[in-house]
């Protein structure tokens, strides 16, 4: 049983397609994970199954009912969102940003309940970031201040989290620690995740369930082990890489092949 | 879940605008932030003074502790006269014009995601100024009044920018680039009307041009109060999710924001608060400009404070108008000179502040 779906799906930009006739079960209490070369549609999907853009052909189902015929409020409630580099107003503190990520519960009669201040307090605690709260948005690191989105899409108090790269413009430091942040959230707090990774071997590494994108469509899906093969790599990104255990993990490692495989030495400094 | 010697610093500071007030009862609960209040109430008594020093000064001064006895209808027949005919109306008509101004500018912005737009930018205000100078110099068709055709002309250009817009959706650059075209086009045909007018007829539209309070009487209090009375409650019911929709639509909608058709009312509103604005008094300028940026730095709130906006913008017209009237007394100065002298460098001086001593 999956409660995200989509069937059929057909999305497309300004007329132009960029998905066609996708199929895929989101698969619950997972970390999805979908992956691909640039512009396969694996944003584009991500923005379908959040509602952020409307099918021109088939749907998405949020626990059986069609997402476009529901609320855009009761999806808010049932379906968290971090976009791609998402932006604050200038000065707005940490406190009030995630405080934010309650207004699908609010009311203007109803501005600031205490379960609104404990999924607050539980939201800031969760991503390690409660002594930020009063600081201001602009003011923090790129690592902080995506774990503070996050924060928000948590205080937002929804079982699904759908992440679009999370990890854009961090270190490796920071990309770990976001990662290990939403690996955490799925194991302990049993929410189903599902985000667009870049880097195949982090993909392998946080994945439950792996999608690879290509042309607008599902080439391969399943766990990470299944999926990532030489011949997919090949497929879906056109490189020729080798895939080894990761040394770490175990999870599939890629790793690339190039026509040029190391720099030539300078002469007099062999060995 | 956290534990007890976490929950207590945590606790406070997590409040929305770490300084804010939150009373609760039952499942009613609010907000309140002390210096948003603070500032509201402070700038109430300066509009209430500006107010009654309006009323009191000018050729026929009526001393400010005889005001109360002539506005309960106690004064000679001349102080009734000076006061409730010819200042009151224009007081009024002053406040309300700005209160309106203001509140058009803080939605103009909070929909633009733009602390420079205003509701100019959808050739409101062009439409207006080329429809009552049409009516200047080649006298009303109809037995039109000025601020009809004033609020005709306003609305009818927000609708054509819009009619050429539509299909880069109400927010985009699109948008912004018809109406700066289609406000050019206008402006050539405000001067060419100019141009064609006798002496008399274009320093008339030229006052009218400029934004002006002077011989306004209770026709344009009525239009103003329509657009304060009318349209600031529904702005205030959209002051929640016009806040969420400060972070762009994406997350606006991830938070449960219905963002075309929020940003289709929001900018609804401020044209026709514009367009009524422009009708009672001209295209006063700067005010929808600064009024919000203004209204913003004093409260410090996480978003731009409407109501605030609409205090400010009325304060700001009701003492440059003060100004106007006595700065180079018995000549009445048009009111729109005054706001930009005044607004220009205070918002200028406050955006240097913002960025020079770091936040």
């Amino acid at each position: 049983m999956s409660r995200l779906r989509a069937q059929d799906l057909d999305l497309a930009y300004g007329g132009r397609a960029v998905v066609r006739g996708l199929s895929v079960d989101v698969p619950d209490f997972q970390v999805t994970v979908i992956v691909g070369a640039n512009a396969c549609g694996k944003s584009t999907l991500l923005r379908g199954l959040s509602r952020l853009l409307a099918p021109q052909a088939g749907r998405v189902l949020l626990d059986g009912r069609a997402i476009d015929a529901m609320r855009t409020r009761d999806v808010a409630r049932t379906l968290g969102l971090l976009p791609q580099s998402p932006t604050a107003p200038e000065g707005l503190t940490v406190g009030d940003l995630v405080g934010r990520g309650r207004s699908p519960h609010q009311r203007w009669f109803a501005q600031w309940s205490e379960s609104d201040e404990q999924a607050v307090v539980e939201a800031l605690r969760r991503t390690g970031t409660e002594e930020l709260a009063g600081r201001p948005v602009d003011e923090l690191s790129g690592g902080q201040r995506q774990r503070v989105w996050i924060a928000m899409t948590l205080a937002q108090g929804t079982d699904l989290l759908l992440l679009d790269e999370p990890t854009t413009f961090l270190d490796l430091a920071h990309q770990v620690e976001v990662l290990d942040l939403v690996a955490d959230l799925n194991a302990r707090d049993g929410r189903t995740v599902v985000m667009v990774l870049h880097d195949l071997n982090q993909a392998c590494r946080y994945a439950d369930h792996l999608i690879a994108m290509r042309d607008g469509g599902v080439h391969a899906q399943g766990r990470p082990e299944e999926v990532i093969t030489e011949q997919l790599v090949r497929e879906v990104f056109g490189l020729e890489a080798r895939v080894l255990p990761d040394p770490v993990t175990g999870t599939p490692m890629v790793l690339p092949l190039s026509t040029r495989q190391r720099r030539p030495q300078p002469p007099g400094l062999t060995g | 879940m956290s534990s007890p010697v976490r929950a207590g610093p945590v606790h406070g500071a997590v409040r929305p605008g770490g300084g804010s007030l939150v009373l609760r009862r039952g499942a009613v609960s609010v907000v309140v932030r002390p210096r948003a209040l603070a500032v509201g109430l402070v700038l109430l008594v300066l509009l209430l003074l500006t107010a009654a020093v309006s009323l009191s000064v000018g050729d026929f001064p009526v001393p400010l502790r005889e005001l109360v006895q002539v506005l309960r209808g106690a004064g000679t027949g001349g102080q009734e006269f000076v006061v409730l005919d010819v200042r009151l109306p224009r007081v009024l008509c002053g406040l309300l014009v700005g209160a309106a101004l203001g509140l058009a500018g803080a939605l103009t912005q909070a929909v633009a995601r733009n602390p420079l737009a205003s509701p100019d930018v959808l050739g409101v205000t062009a439409g207006a100024s080329a429809a009552a100078v049409a009516v200047i110099v080649l006298g009303a068709p109809l037995g039109v009044g000025l601020p009809v055709a004033a609020l005709a002309g306003g609305l009818a250009t927000a609708a054509v920018v819009f009619l050429l817009a539509a299909r880069g959706g109400v927010a985009g650059v699109r948008l912004v680039l018809v109406g700066i075209g289609v406000t050019a086009v206008l402006q050539a045909v405000i001067s060419y009307l100019l141009l064609r007018a006798d002496v008399s007829q274009a320093g008339a539209a030229l006052v009218w041009l400029t934004g002006s309070l002077s011989g306004r009487g209770w026709t344009q209090v009525l239009i103003a109060g329509v657009a304060v009375g009318g349209l600031l409650p529904p702005a205030l019911l959209l002051t929640r999710p016009v806040a969420v929709l400060q972070f762009g639509d994406d997350t606006a909608r991830g938070l449960g924001v219905r963002t075309a058709r929020l940003r289709g009312a929001v900018v609804l509103l401020a044209v026709a608060l514009a367009a009524l604005a422009s009708a009672a008094a001209g295209p006063i300028a700067f005010v929808a400009l600064a009024a919000p940026q203004v209204a913003l730095r004093l409260a410090r709130t996480p978003g731009l404070p409407l109501t605030l906006s609409a205090l400010v913008g009325a304060l700001l017209v009701a003492v440059s108008d003060l100004l106007a009237r006595r700065l180079l007394a018995p000549t009445d100065l048009p009111v729109g000179v005054v706001t930009a002298v005044l607004g220009a460098p205070f918002l200028l001086w406050l955006l240097a502040r913002a960025s020079g001593g770091g936040r």
